[in-house]
């Protein structure tokens, strides 16, 4: 299986959303580069608003994954509740 | 009543598609007629899946934020002379190459993205690509603000927007953006959403705002990770459109794959300058051109190749090329820009000892060998005060408008350059490469129009054809914008702003 | 961060970039000012467009109208990227607190079925007329691509056409709770009701037009000042004496918007007049020849929606808003 990434621009919210995404996607490695967190995980990842809400302690709208996000690979699924990358047929 | 709560892909099919309607009273054909002419089948416009569901309520809410910060960093960055924060002033000539040349390039998508989304049929792909049309504006702007305080301490951002209809290197972006403007609708898509945003642009953008975070730049990384983070939602319809096409038609398949290889190979040979930058042109190196070839082009890009499998696309041919060239690129695009640093909108230089044996360590199988010592040499020279210029003119490609250095490395010549030519009309026309000509070879009518910079100065169209006179047409002067870094006005003020003599 | 730099030292080379300083003088410019003027491409280009040979890709001949300074038709708004997104942001705020607060105290259920069903048939079908705006407008941006100033203004005219379509629709799914139905009825009278078929003609009409300035006209000034009468004052004044005052506050995003678009269209018209007689009276033949054909467009539309005098209300506003542009009759 072939691996998807995404990453976001290392500042406070983002480190919520990241942390969530670790809760969710054990198997993911996170790297912290210049400016920039950078996520992999095998095959898929998955970002769950009511994950990244319980480690905010506020609402969190997924469509305001794009303030911060900076960039990524494979398909996209995105609806209310959550935001998934996947290569193939998910 | 009792609202139901409507999902976000129901609600956005109502708020976009919906508003299309079959028309009755004039022919649709009329109001979109460039859907047919470049062969593309598309049968069902309902397929289309949106890539991402922006309405404009949310759209101006969340751009409006990244502005709001974007905006706030460059008054701090200005109000502080955030400029003397950079490691060194070599690195400001990275930001002129960029705003020269890429800023421009940024306005010529935003127009094909609006002339593409008014002309789509189908209301999904005509509302991605008009959201891309003002992200790709936005983009323009953030960059010529953020420029606009180096500006006013560095030469070489004065005239971007002459120089880029005119500099001899410039025209290998603008003919890129000319190349896909002038193409159909879908060519277009396919070029700058699936070629350039989703296989190429994190190879241009990521480097290039690790390297200015590297570089103390920090109005250079917040625009660049701020347009990055539109360029996600770009990407995210350059994989939507080529899925939306091999989909809909088995006859799009072919026409497709061509686009692919065409333009795959036209963003990687633009990337030369990308790859120049990170080797040479950053004081403070983090990744070498190499390496981020390797993360974002071999590993990603493999991986989406992978998943295109089941259309029945493959991996271009020319992959293996781009793989023997990693190791030279960066190495040959500077030395071509050192020995015509006279005719470049920014300095150059050698490599201390210590940016030596960085590149050494980097490029363990060539730089030793073929490039390290061309460098000491011209170091050397420059020492005895007889710094090395070409007085000549470079043979540009008729394709990528790139000057004729790359090598056969494919043959293990690694020092032998790579003349390709062909014939049309009775006229011979040269190329760096294979794909090159054989671009050329398929449209040969479209590339004989090019405005070949170096053609175009011999031609007196130019100024005239002296030295002097190309450079009044450039608006590049002698001695304050080109030339070596080492005795420039940049050099002193720097020296003069630090203290150091 | 520490500031131990003695700053007396530091003085900028120069203010602004070359281009604007040839234009407004070697002194620090506006935000504006650098990201609109005379950064567009005008030369030098490399290929003939495959689907327009005879025009160069960035090329000002794709009009009949002749400007000698395209930069003279500037946007007053001074909207660049920024400013824009930034202004609408503030009103898509206000919009939504609007449309939380109809929905919260569920207002639309207050509203009589005569309220509701002038609703269906005569509002919610503007979003294809907002769609049809905001093709025109992207017509018109990739049209002017030789001038930041008109690609950039015209732009943010048709994403500010595609949001009035979206929050119309928006107006629907709010009567509806959500199903869509009412956008579905909305449709069918779009598509079928005599009351339409004129405006769908002109619609469709419009965007087969060629001429980016004759599209500009058609759309911003002739039509839609028509329209504009006819909604935001006659049909708003109808819902405020017939018990449809809430429904006002749904349509507050679209009538305050108005107020600055109209005075850039105003402000381009009237420099591009003033510029030569050629220009006057092209901008006047076209202005008379989509005048006729509004009026047959919108004349069942009127009627119906507002009785038979309202359409020459709205024309009487039109003419006034030509006088002030100085192309009175």
């Amino acid at each position: 299986m072939a691996r998807v990434q995404i990453a976001f621009q290392d500042n406070d919210e983002s480190r919520y959303i990241v942390s969530a995404i670790e809760e969710d996607n054990p198997d993911s490695t996170i790297h912290y580069e210049p400016a920039l967190i950078r996520i992999e995980n095998e095959g898929s990842l998955q970002i769950n608003k009511a994950t990244v809400e319980a480690h905010m302690g506020r609402e969190w709208d997924v469509q305001s994954i794009h303030v911060n996000l900076v960039t990524l690979t494979g398909n996209i699924d995105e609806d209310d509740d959550y935001f998934k990358l996947a290569w193939g047929g998910q | 009543m009792q609202a139901k709560k409507l999902n976000v892909k129901d609600k956005y099919r109502l708020l976009t598609r919906d508003l299309d309607w079959e028309f009755s009273y004039e022919d649709r054909k009329e109001a979109f007629p460039y859907e047919e002419f470049e062969g593309i089948k598309i049968t069902d416009w309902d397929k289309w899946e949106d890539p991402f569901r922006l309405t404009m309520d949310a759209y101006w809410k969340y751009q409006a934020e990244k502005e709001k910060k974007l905006y706030a960093i460059y008054d701090a960055f200005a109000q502080n002379n955030g400029h003397l924060n950079v490691s060194d002033a070599r690195y400001v000539n990275a930001l002129k190459v960029f705003l020269t040349a890429v800023s421009p390039a940024e306005f010529a998508s935003s127009n094909g993205f609006a002339w593409a989304g008014r002309h789509y049929g189908g209301a999904g792909a005509r509302v991605a690509a008009q959201m891309q049309s003002i992200d790709e504006l936005r983009h323009y702007q953030t960059q010529i603000h953020a420029m606009s305080h180096y500006n006013k301490y560095f030469d070489g951002f004065e005239e971007f927007p002459h120089m880029h209809d005119r500099v001899w290197y410039m025209s290998v972006v603008k003919s890129f953006f000319d190349d896909c403007r002038s193409s159909g609708p879908f060519e277009y898509i396919v070029a700058v959403s699936f070629a350039f945003e989703y296989v190429l642009t994190n190879l241009l953008f990521v480097p290039f705002m690790s390297g200015a975070a590297y570089n103390g730049d920090m109005a250079t990384v917040t625009f660049g990770f701020s347009a990055q983070s539109d360029e996600a939602r770009h990407m995210t319809l350059g994989l939507e459109i080529i899925k939306f096409l091999l989909e809909q038609h088995e006859d799009n398949v072919p026409i497709v794959q061509e686009w692919i290889d065409k333009w795959l190979w036209r963003g990687y040979r633009i990337l030369a300058v990308v790859a120049m930058m990170m080797d040479y042109m950053l004081p403070q190196k983090f990744m070498s051109w190499k390496e981020a070839w390797e993360l974002y082009f071999e590993d990603a890009g493999g991986a989406l190749f992978k998943d295109l499998e089941r259309y029945g696309i493959k991996m271009p041919d020319f992959t293996e090329t781009i793989k023997n060239e990693k190791d030279h690129i960066s190495h040959q695009a500077w030395w071509v820009f050192y020995s015509h640093g006279h005719a470049a909108a920014f300095h150059t230089w050698t490599p201390t000892a210590e940016e030596l044996d960085w590149l050494s360590e980097k490029y363990p199988d060539t730089f030793d060998q073929y490039y390290r010592p061309r460098l000491e040499a011209a170091a050397e020279l420059e020492a005895k005060g007889e710094r090395f210029y070409t007085a000549g003119l470079p043979q540009l490609c008729q394709t990528c408008q790139i000057p004729m250095f790359f090598t056969n490395v494919d043959e293990g010549k690694p020092t032998e350059i790579v003349y390709r030519e062909s014939t049309y009309n009775d006229e011979r026309f040269h190329f760096c490469s294979n794909e090159c000509k054989h671009i050329f070879d398929r449209e040969p009518e479209k590339y004989v129009h090019a405005w070949l910079p170096v053609h175009q100065i011999f031609q007196g169209n130019c100024g005239g054809g002296g030295l002097d006179e190309v450079m009044e047409y450039y608006r590049m002067g002698l001695g304050e914008m080109n030339l070596d870094y080492k005795g420039s006005p940049d050099e002193k003020r720097w020296k003069k702003w630090k203290g150091v003599a | 961060m520490t500031l131990e730099i003695k700053t007396s030292n530091i003085k900028p080379i120069r203010n602004t970039y070359g281009h604007i300083a040839r234009r407004f003088g070697d002194k620090p410019a506006s935000r504006y000012q650098e990201a609109t003027y005379d950064n567009a491409a005008l030369v030098n280009f490399h290929y003939k467009p495959l689907w327009d040979p005879d025009h160069d890709l960035n090329d000002p001949r794709r009009t009949a109208i002749h400007m000698e300074d395209w930069y003279a038709l500037k946007d007053p708004r001074q909207f660049y990227y920024g400013t824009y997104v930034q202004n609408r942001a503030q009103m898509q705020e206000k919009a939504e607190g609007n449309f939380s607060f109809f929905e919260k105290r569920d207002l639309g259920a207050r509203l009589s079925e005569d309220v509701l069903s002038k609703c269906v048939r005569f509002l919610l079908p503007l979003r294809h007329v907002e769609q049809t705006a905001n093709l025109n407008n992207m017509h018109c941006s990739a049209s002017t691509n030789y001038c930041t100033a008109l690609a950039q203004a015209t732009k943010f005219e048709a994403m500010d056409r595609l949001g009035n379509a979206q929050y119309f629709s928006r107006v629907g799914l709010a009567l509806d709770g959500n199903s869509g139905s009412t956008l579905n009825e909305a449709k069918e009278f779009w598509m079928t009701d005599s009351a339409w078929q004129g405006v769908r003609a002109l619609c469709e009409k419009t965007l087969t037009v060629k001429d980016w300035y004759e599209t500009f006209l058609a759309q911003n000034l002739v039509f839609d000042s028509l329209l504009n009468d006819l909604y935001y004052r006659q049909m708003d004044a109808w819902l405020s004496v017939n018990g449809g005052q809430d429904l006002l506050i749904l349509l507050d995003f679209m009538s305050s918007r108005l107020t600055d678009s109209q005075r850039w269209v105003d402000s381009v018209v009237k420099l591009t007049a003033a510029e030569s007689d050629g220009n006057k009276e092209l901008v006047q033949s076209w202005i008379s020849a989509w005048r006729i054909s509004a009026q047959q467009a919108l004349e069942p539309l009127a009627s119906a929606m507002l009785g038979e005098e309202a359409l020459a209300d709205a024309f009487s506003a039109l003419e006034t808003r030509l006088g002030k542009i100085g192309l009175g009759g």
